[in-house]
């Protein structure tokens, strides 16, 4: 059976290129735009909100486009198991949207961070991590103004008991310290599911980590993961 | 006509980079009497009400829906007659 990829298009997105590069070309996948305007997702098998500039940030990032016609399409499709990933902007998105729990902050250092990272992974329930190891250390950019997690106390220790931490910024060596939490995100939270694990949101960019002409191949694992349990579905 | 004057605040539980920037930078003035600095966002907004109260209201299903976002802010809502 083929798969169908959406890659879902605000105004001020762009990442969709790289997802949409990403989808097809490396992955070999029907991949299709979408328009926030759409609502119709029965065709789509894995969806993707990336990364970007949605509305301009206005407001807070994503708080605007949390509201676009698509995003009731896109709730009701998390709402029923399938696929979800936002990346970045996509994170923020839904963040707001309230698929996943928490809010961005600006970095705690008021920068603009555009690098290559190190996150560990953490929890390998979702299925976009399925094909990873716990403690495995991934190589990703990262490219955002504001991807300081918070999260309140009791908040974090519902997202520890129910492991939907995914990722945590580390160095190289897998040592989640100080130094490797890029951002001051709360407990150098790089992403997190929902409960159920099918919505997965993320900072760094796995879409620009596919091809180790790039920097690295990393990338490719989240979606090598995702397509082999939407194979077994 | 009523008009809000809203402000948007980071809650004080959380550190404010803005501010904490602002506050260096007026220290480096000579400042030195400031003690804090926090940075919100101030919106005003026209409302077509009936009452102050029902304006209130609007205002405030307006800032908990969409102007803060209460993870990590808070808001206060001042309502004037127009």
């Amino acid at each position: 059976m083929s798969k169908n990829i959406g890659v879902i298009v605000f105004p001020g997105s762009n990442c969709d290129h790289d997802a949409y590069h990403a989808m097809k070309h490396v992955m070999n996948a029907e991949t299709t735009f979408l328009w926030h305007k759409e609502s119709d997702l029965s065709n789509v098998d894995l969806l993707i909100v990336p990364g970007g500039f949605s509305y301009g940030d206005y407001l807070r990032s994503g708080a605007i486009a949390r509201f676009s016609p698509i995003m009731n399409s896109v709730v009701e499709f998390a709402k029923k198991g399938n696929p979800v990933l936002g990346i970045c902007n996509g994170f923020q998105i839904l963040l707001e949207a309230g698929l996943l729990p928490g809010a961005m902050l600006h970095n705690e250092n008021l920068r603009f961070i555009c690098k290559q990272v190190h996150i560990r992974v953490e929890s390998t329930r979702s299925p976009f991590t399925g094909s990873m190891e716990k403690g495995q250390v991934l190589e990703v950019p990262v490219s955002h103004g504001e991807g300081n997690y918070f999260i309140e106390e009791k908040g974090l220790n519902e997202l520890e008991q129910n492991d939907q931490i995914a990722f945590r910024y580390c160095d190289k060596d897998g040592n989640v310290t100080k130094e490797a939490n890029i951002n001051g995100s709360v407990s150098s939270i790089a992403g997190i599911t929902n409960v159920e694990g099918n919505v997965l949101g993320m900072m760094p960019h796995p879409e620009r980590a596919m091809e180790d002409v790039l920097g690295s191949g990393d990338g490719k694992l989240f979606f090598d993961s995702v397509f082999n349990r939407l194979q077994l579905a | 006509m009523y008009k809000a004057k809203i402000n948007v605040t980071l809650r004080k539980s959380i550190l404010d980079p803005k501010g904490k920037a602002a506050h260096h930078a007026l220290h480096n003035l000579g400042l030195n009497n400031i003690n804090d600095v926090r940075i919100g966002k101030f919106i005003e907004m026209d409302i077509r009400a009936d009452t102050e109260k029902e304006a209130y209201e609007l205002a405030n299903t307006a800032c908990s829906k969409l102007l803060a976002n209460e993870v990590m802010e808070d808001f206060q809502i001042e309502i004037e007659k127009n």
